[in-house]
């Protein structure tokens, strides 16, 4: 088998399970760069990564911006305020101009849902889609989906739930197809407001009562809350939200005693999760970040036609 | 100029006439239908394998015209519809500016004049469509408006709905509505269900057109006023329509053959082509508004043909403005989904196109009888169309039917005796 026959990244519904597995196994390899003092591989020399982000990010974007720059990439990054884009110009004028630019990646983040899949049916360079409106956020799942495995090797039987905004995530999204792909049961907790029905086409349960699934659950994945929901009545109050919803010191009591805590970040301290658990030995937050970055090289080495690594190629 | 239909099959709705005919066309009337008319010096029209149907009704066009002469004009219109078997279409009100005086209508009419076809201009309601105060009805009528209609957004204010249909019934002219609770449908993108759920993109639930449609249906109940649904696109639409019918209130309704024709499944694979209001729905909402179709319950087939700019659609599909062009994709649906898939005759399939319309708005056409006026549209319902870009001569090519094969050829529409297409 070779790389991903593929041009794009756009989701996870569009990927096999080949290709996420691939891909996971070859983040492995470029995580092992990172303990060495020269991090950077000349895997992608004389390529050039275009971000184009239309809505603010740190995480992402950095972890895009150094997985690029650790495959020795040039880098041209775009952000919405500092561009044409804020006179006026149409998306589909932008990309022209990336593409007489002869950027080989597009790594987009936009607030509008299929943005991505709108613009790689326009352009010949290879898209990756770093977060669409509330549709899919792939690389976050990829890296969501490595770093269980790097932490319990098989994904295959465990039980995820997922709290809190499911209906604005795309995380939420993308990680469910992701983890039922791998096998895994998911959950979904939340309010009916957040957690539609039309969810359990997904093949999810859905729950409103944390604390009676909390004891089932071998991961849990918080979510962030946005206080503007509030003003959209979904929920009548931050306060109850956190009653309700929120990943407490007093609930991490009562799950089980090697349960794994998630958050794709940025975390709301106090908010959905309370310091000390998002502090907690169960916590894997930061090492997803790093992850993130070796994801995200496996991701640009396996778009730009790169086989399956074993140790030695990669030494 | 004398013209002579021969060999084609008639169909006419209007009297249940299903058989070959030939029609003799004389100084604009159709002079004689009979078998076998031999007239010497009138031109031929071989129909063999034809249908000849009533001149086609669109009583649900946005042609742009003032303000947005670029898009679309009433002249290049009018020749698109021409083109499409149309020989009457209904302008709505929605241009910039509103067509909320008697000026305006006037304008409209004055535009149409040298055009192929006959237009006729829907007014406003209320002043501006803002759904405040109502505009001068009785000028707009004396003008020439067909019926009033806030189309593009609904009155919101259900006062002053109350008072359109109260007033209206001095003219005995429909209130058309666009049923949309804005509260409810505020910000969403597409139908909302699965599919907008998968794809992360702001719903529009069904009910925000069923509520607005049992309210105005109530409200007609109230004032005896007179209500037609525009663009229908709801199982529970046509639940609440039928029950009102039961209880005898005055309302009638249209459907676009787009919601017959497609479900929400289209967006991901046309994105903003496929984006309209209202949004295209389930399999089951489809199934209902073809059931509607053939019980009855839906009067007309209305194309909301809603011309937009290239640039304007090719853009994220939240930016992109509802609406897709409808009127040369009409026909080829109406045989393809509904005759040949779902087993309508064409009496059937095509009242919906022809005297239903003209009846709801009091238009003396849409029938073929001696002396009646000769609007007569020619299809050749077995002959297979693409839909590309030179099949779409409108300027706009915003339809989610890009690349579809379809049967149903329109070979000639006569408008007022004259034929207005082919294009001499």
């Amino acid at each position: 088998m070779s790389g991903l026959q593929r041009k794009d990244l756009l989701d996870i519904q569009s990927l096999t399970t080949e290709e996420i597995l691939l891909i996971c196994n070859s983040a492995k390899y470029f995580k092992a760069l990172f303990t060495r003092s020269i991090k950077t591989v000349p895997i992608l020399r004389g390529k050039t990564v275009c971000l184009l982000f239309y809505e603010p990010s740190t995480r992402t974007r950095i972890s895009f911006e150094l997985a690029a720059k650790r495959l020795s990439a040039d880098l041209i990054n775009i952000a919405v305020q500092t561009s044409s884009v804020v006179k006026g110009e149409s998306l589909i004028d932008t990309v022209h101009t990336l593409e007489a630019y002869k950027a080989d990646f597009i790594v987009m983040r936009h607030a509008a849902s299929l943005a991505p899949h709108f613009l790689s049916r326009n352009i010949k360079s290879s898209v990756i889609n770093a977060g669409d409106g509330n549709h899919a956020h792939p690389t976050q799942a990829l890296l969501d989906a490595y770093s269980l495995m790097e932490k319990v090797g098989d994904i295959q039987g465990l039980h995820i739930g997922i709290v809190g905004d499911i209906l604005h995530s795309r995380v939420a999204r993308s990680d469910i197809e992701i983890f039922k792909r791998l096998g895994a049961k998911v959950s979904l907790i939340g309010p009916p407001t957040l957690v539609p029905d039309e969810f359990r086409m997904y093949g999810v349960d859905i729950y409103y009562e944390f604390d009676e699934i909390l004891p089932n659950l071998d991961v849990i994945n918080m979510l962030r809350i946005q206080r503007e929901r509030q003003q959209g009545s979904f929920f009548p109050s931050i306060r109850e939200y956190h009653k309700r919803f929120a990943l407490t010191n007093d609930r991490l009591k009562r799950c089980k005693k090697d349960v794994i805590v998630m958050h794709p970040g940025p975390i709301n301290r106090g908010i959905e999760i309370d310091d000390d658990v998002a502090d907690s030995a169960h916590s894997i937050i930061n090492e997803q970040v790093t992850n993130g970055v070796a994801v995200r090289m496996a991701i640009f080495y396996l778009l730009a036609g790169g086989t399956p690594l074993d140790e030695k190629e990669v030494e | 100029m004398k013209l002579l239909i021969q060999h084609g099959r008639l169909v006419d709705p209007a009297s249940k006439t299903d058989e070959e005919f030939d029609i003799l066309i004389e100084d604009g009337k159709i002079s004689k239908v009979d078998k076998n008319i031999k007239n010497i010096d009138a031109r031929l029209i071989n129909a063999k394998d034809c249908i000849v149907v009533p001149g086609l009704v669109d009583m649900h066009v946005h042609f742009r015209e003032p303000g947005r002469e670029d898009v679309e004009t009433i002249i290049g219109g009018s020749k698109v519809a021409a083109k499409s078997g149309y020989t009457s279409v209904c302008t709505m009100p929605n241009t910039n500016p509103v067509i909320d005086n008697q000026a305006l209508v006037r304008y409209i009419k004055k535009q149409a004049e040298s055009g192929p076809i006959n237009v006729y201009p829907v007014a406003a309601i209320t002043k501006g469509s803002m759904g405040e105060e109502l505009a001068e009805m009785g000028e707009l009528i004396e003008g020439g408006a067909i019926a009033f209609s806030d189309d593009g957004k609904p009155v919101m204010n259900s006062t002053t709905m109350r008072r359109a249909l109260e007033y209206s019934r001095m003219f005995n002219v429909p209130i058309i509505t666009h049923a949309e609770d804005i509260t409810l449908s505020g910000g969403g993108i597409m139908n909302e269900g699965n599919n907008s759920i998968f794809l992360g993109l702001k719903g529009i639930p069904r009910e925000a057109e069923e509520i607005m449609i049992a309210r105005d249906v109530l409200l007609t109940r109230l004032t005896k006023g007179r209500l037609h649904v525009a663009h229908v696109s709801s199982k529970g639409s046509l639940d609440i329509i039928a029950m009102a019918k039961r209880s005898n209130i005055q309302v009638t309704c249209e459907t676009a053959p787009h919601y017959f024709s497609l479900t929400d499944d289209a967006i991901a694979d046309h994105l903003s082509m496929a984006k309209m209001n209202p949004p295209l729905r389930t399999e089951e909402d489809r199934k209902a508004i073809i059931e509607g179709l053939r019980n009855g319950v839906i009067e007309v087939i209305a194309t909301d043909h809603a011309p937009h700019l290239p640039n304007e659609k090719m853009q994220e599909i939240a930016f992109a403005p509802f609406g897709i062009i409808g009127l040369e994709t009409a026909v080829p649906l109406i045989i393809t989904i509904l005759v040949k898939e779902n087993g309508f005759s064409f009496l059937d399939a095509f009242e919906k196109v022809t005297i239903n319309p003209c009846r709801i708005l009091g238009i003396d056409r849409g029938y073929i009888k001696e002396g009646a006026v000769a609007d007569i549209t020619i299809i050749n319902p077995d002959k297979k169309i693409t839909v590309d870009e030179k099949f779409i001569i409108s300027r706009c090519k915003n339809t989610p039917f890009m690349g579809r094969e379809l049967f149903g050829l329109v070979e000639y529409t006569i408008c007022n005796g004259t034929i207005v297409y082919p294009f001499s």
